[in-house]
């Protein structure tokens, strides 16, 4: 399979990250001969096979519902790059005329 | 008395019996990292201040007639994955240049609990994601064997650190090797502990299903120790086991008879170097001298690991990176829009491999490819994981080289990533199957580079790893041999 200069753009989008134009070509190059190398894995017989998702078996534990110690508003606003008041601020989600991309 | 070079066990000791003061032994590893690591760039960030603190706390405890923990005034490094509050933390990237934690991760509080004096930051791989530490976006750190080689990845400031007497323990985290694959190559001990073992709670997450912390040291007994302090069940962290903690350090004694050594011959096959399996061979029949029989097995899926670990951890990656978008903390580009923001701000933030395994991942988790790359090989992680459970009902320990290469040059390896990736063919199924794995020094390639031996466990099998590397150490000397960092003119 060939990953393609546009394949590469989809998934950037997807990932939210800006490429180059340089950038994109050497990813679909690269995508390319690494995704290349996990074909043998199409060749694995796999039938009835339980996917593993995690390494030890897990149970989904329920803590009890109660109140632990929390950070203070402060606190987790204190790294923010951008804040207003209590809040993070973020420039706008949403255009006046079209949605923002 | 040069502290710097003291294990961890024997700094203890001399604490508690007031042999010497913490402030004078991490005054001492101060003073040497002061006048090392120019030419190393082991740490990110020195925390001189705090560490003083920190032993003065000791050395008052120990007045006091309290018993300051299993790690009274040991000098200890953490890689720059965990969280320290108020104290930097970067993950070696950018974009999370200039943060500054509000709280310490579980690992961090139970170092401090036990007594260990926190001296800084350790350099890595951006993420922990690389093999040679070149993807540090604040530069590389040198190999102390050879300043012109990397000391291995990610937690490669980690081992170049205690191999050079910069710390006596340092944490790293290893999602595909990280912890084996530097001690390896920089000549130390580290162990990968049982997934679930040590808590993640403040541990900059890269690959949740396989991420975990463990100490490195110079000697298998220091390692014992400070997992020790480490382990444990953690409320914060849901895949944190919940069993005792043993006492390792009181484990670590007795010949090995009886003991079952598994010796799987996929391990030995092309690609690796032929001195290193020499040596490697050498080893295990030192293990043989000392007691234990040597069984061949067979782990015959470990061929599909390399491709298996690189479809499943960018995958996680991906998600687990989704979170760096320039809102709650670390870098933020200005944009007009929130989705430019985010897409300037990460290209920005984000060095190239990460960008590469954030690609990789999103790519195999694409509707449409997501059942021939990632539900493909979460099938082949459960063979894997088959073999093992297969091979430990034959066995009890399995020995394999650690790294199929020696140190190999800065740069040799960067232009192509899959050679690069191929550095971690052996750490990584232990990382699919979720086993405890340790790498010990076995020997020097052509009398100078750095190798060591891969001991695998079962689930929860520390003990029998490190029972086993701590009787090859106390019939060995390798880790005995400091590297040249006077002649190659540093120290």
């Amino acid at each position: 399979m060939k990953i393609t200069a546009d394949e590469v753009r989809l998934t950037a989008e997807l990932g939210r990250l800006a490429l180059s134009e340089e950038e994109t070509a050497r990813l679909a190059r690269e995508l390319d001969a690494i995704l290349g190398y996990m074909e043998k894995l199409a060749a694995v017989d796999v039938a009835g096979i339980q996917p593993m998702t995690h390494a030890v078996a897990l149970d989904c534990p329920l803590r009890s519902d109660e109140l632990g110690s929390q950070l203070t508003v402060e606190q987790v606003l204190s790294a923010a790059p951008v804040r207003e008041g209590d809040l993070f601020q973020v420039p706008r989600a949403i255009a006046h005329d079209k949605e923002a991309p | 008395m040069s502290w710097h070079w003291q294990s961890a066990a024997a700094i203890a000791a001399a604490v508690r019996s007031r042999a010497v003061s913490a402030v004078e032994v991490a005054r001492a590893h101060l003073d040497r990292i002061a006048s090392l690591d120019g030419k190393l760039h082991c740490y990110l960030r020195v925390d001189e201040k705090g560490a003083l603190l920190q032993a003065a706390a000791v050395d008052a405890a120990v007045a006091r007639g309290e018993d300051p923990g299993l790690l009274a005034g040991v000098p200890v490094g953490l890689k720059d994955l965990f969280v320290t509050a108020g104290l930097e933390t970067t993950a070696a990237s950018k974009i999370l240049q200039g943060w500054i934690p509000v709280y310490d991760g579980t690992a961090v509080t139970r170092l401090k609990r036990a007594g260990a004096v926190l001296l800084g930051k350790l350099n890595m791989d951006e993420f922990a994601m690389g093999s040679s530490n070149e993807n540090s976006a604040f530069g590389p750190v040198h190999n102390p064997w050879d300043l012109e080689r990397v000391p291995g990845g990610s937690s490669g400031g980690s081992a170049a650190a205690v191999a050079a007497g910069l710390c006596a323990i340092a944490l790293g985290t290893d999602t595909g090797g990280s912890i084996r694959q530097p001690a390896t190559l920089s000549g130390v001990v580290g162990i990968k502990p049982t997934y679930g073992r040590v808590s993640r709670y403040g541990v900059v997450a890269f690959a949740s299903s396989l991420d975990q912390v463990g100490p490195l040291a110079r000697t298998v007994e220091d390692c014992a120790l400070a997992l020790e302090a480490i382990a444990g069940h953690d409320p914060q962290d849901a895949t944190s086991i919940d069993a005792p903690v043993p006492r390792y350090r009181d484990q670590l004694g007795g010949d090995l008879s009886g003991l079952r050594v598994g010796v799987p011959e996929e391990y030995f096959a092309e690609g690796l170097d032929p001195k290193i399996a020499t040596l490697v061979r050498a080893a295990i029949a030192e293990l043989a001298r000392l007691g234990a029989r040597t069984v061949p097995i067979s782990l015959p899926n470990s061929i599909h690991s390399l491709a298996t670990y690189y479809l499943i951890a960018p995958a996680e990656c991906s998600s687990n990176l989704a979170r760096y978008d320039g809102v709650r903390y670390g870098l933020r580009i200005p944009a007009e829009g929130l989705g430019e923001m985010y897409q300037q701000t990460r290209a920005a933030g984000f060095g190239a491999e990460v960008k590469r395994r954030i690609m990789l991942g999103t790519y195999a988790l694409r509707a449409g490819y997501y059942d021939a790359y990632y539900l493909r090989a979460q099938k082949v992680r459960a063979l894997i994981k088959r073999d093992f459970d297969r091979a430990f009902s034959e066995c009890d320990v399995i020995a394999t080289p650690t790294s199929p290469v020696p140190a190999f040059r800065l740069g040799e390896r960067t232009a192509d990533p899959m050679a690069m990736y191929l550095a971690d063919i052996y750490t990584i199924s232990c990382n699919l199957a979720g086993l405890p794995g340790l790498s010990v020094p076995c020997g020097f390639v052509d009398g100078r580079l750095p190798t060591g031996l891969q001991l695998l466990g079962p689930p929860l099998g520390e003990e029998v790893v490190l029972r086993t590397a701590a009787a090859y150490q106390r019939t060995t000397r390798w880790h005995e041999r400091r590297p040249p960092l006077a002649t190659e003119g540093v120290a």
